[in-house]
């Protein structure tokens, strides 16, 4: 884990540390995991995880992204997100990376691929603009 | 609507949230339910805070309280048969919610028809006329789901919703 200190309150708020969502990172690349939990299902019939609680997850690996990316003062607060359901999230862990395809002076825009058991069949992408206060040159 | 109808609707609204472990952990809950339509509320909680500089509730739990108004409302649009599936969830976040107040979320089937259900929905903190967040969704009956509510249909027959 980094010793990012903007890191550690993106984890430490109460909603990320309540659902147990980890951030690992690896050189410069950072993977979310969900780890399964019964307080995570949405539909127990089927059982599947709740759509929320998927999306949530995407937001905040989007938000560690950024972080990871360019040193902020603050946590990148989203402005629009747009989450796409692609398979039902089934009773296990939950993986996710981060793309930023651009990281400007205020906004930055992320896209964020979900996946469980295989990779290459993700069951939920994320697709968000987040406004960002990147710290000046000097004080970094 | 008849009575009648409208009792199912409040009975099967708390089954689909009551029955929800996510939703139950986040103290989301039903204020109504009609046809088509939904609100719900999610309560300001400590635990669930998303900035602690700010204390505002994090970004995650309007998610979850306006995937699971919309998807009521799409229940319900739909005719109340099968429990639909998200296919895809905009949100735009106007405003953060003020820290200490409870959030609403209305919800409106626009249309269903078929498998599909496009669901329009508000989040407010007070003022419905001063939205926290709007969200456009859309659901579909998946053959999941359709299993899933054939199971549940033959629990309650046999005497136990669980």
């Amino acid at each position: 884990m980094s010793d990012c200190p903007l890191l550690q309150t993106l984890l430490g708020a109460p909603y990320v540390a309540r659902f147990g969502i980890r951030l690992d990172l690896n050189g410069d690349e950072l993977t979310g995991v969900l780890p399964f939990r019964d307080d995570l299902v949405g539909n127990p019939l089927i059982p599947a995880l709740h759509g929320g609680a998927v999306g949530a997850f995407l937001e905040v690996v989007a938000a560690g992204s950024l972080i990871v990316g360019q040193p902020l003062k603050r946590l990148p607060k989203p402005i629009d997100v747009a989450i796409d359901y692609l398979r039902p999230a089934r009773a296990h862990d939950v993986y996710a990376r981060a793309q930023v395809a651009r990281s400007g002076r205020r906004v930055a825009n992320v896209r964020v691929e979900a996946w469980q058991g295989r990779r290459s069949a993700p069951v939920a992408t994320l697709h968000g603009h987040f406004l960002i206060a990147p710290a000046s040159r000097e004080a970094a | 609507m008849t009575p009648e109808r409208q009792t199912f609707l409040n009975q099967l609204g708390e089954l689909l949230v009551d029955g929800s472990p996510h939703a139950m952990a986040l103290g989301l809950s039903v204020d109504s339910v009609g046809e088509g339509v939904a609100q719900m509320r999610a309560d300001y909680r400590e635990e669930l805070i998303g900035d602690p500089e700010t204390g505002v509730l994090h970004g995650g739990v309007v998610t979850a309280l306006l995937d699971h108004v919309c998807g009521l409302a799409a229940f319900t649009g739909f005719g109340g048969e099968h429990t639909p599936a998200t296919l895809d969830l905009r949100i735009d976040y106007m405003r953060p919610a003020e820290p200490g107040k409870d959030i609403v979320a209305e919800a409106e089937c626009l249309r269903s028809h078929g498998l599909v259900a496009f669901v329009r929905a508000t989040a407010h903190d007070g003022d419905p006329g001063d939205p926290v967040a709007i969200a456009q969704a859309a659901f579909m009956i998946t053959q999941a789901s359709k299993a899933a509510q054939e199971r549940a249909r033959r629990d309650i027959e046999n005497g136990g919703a669980s």
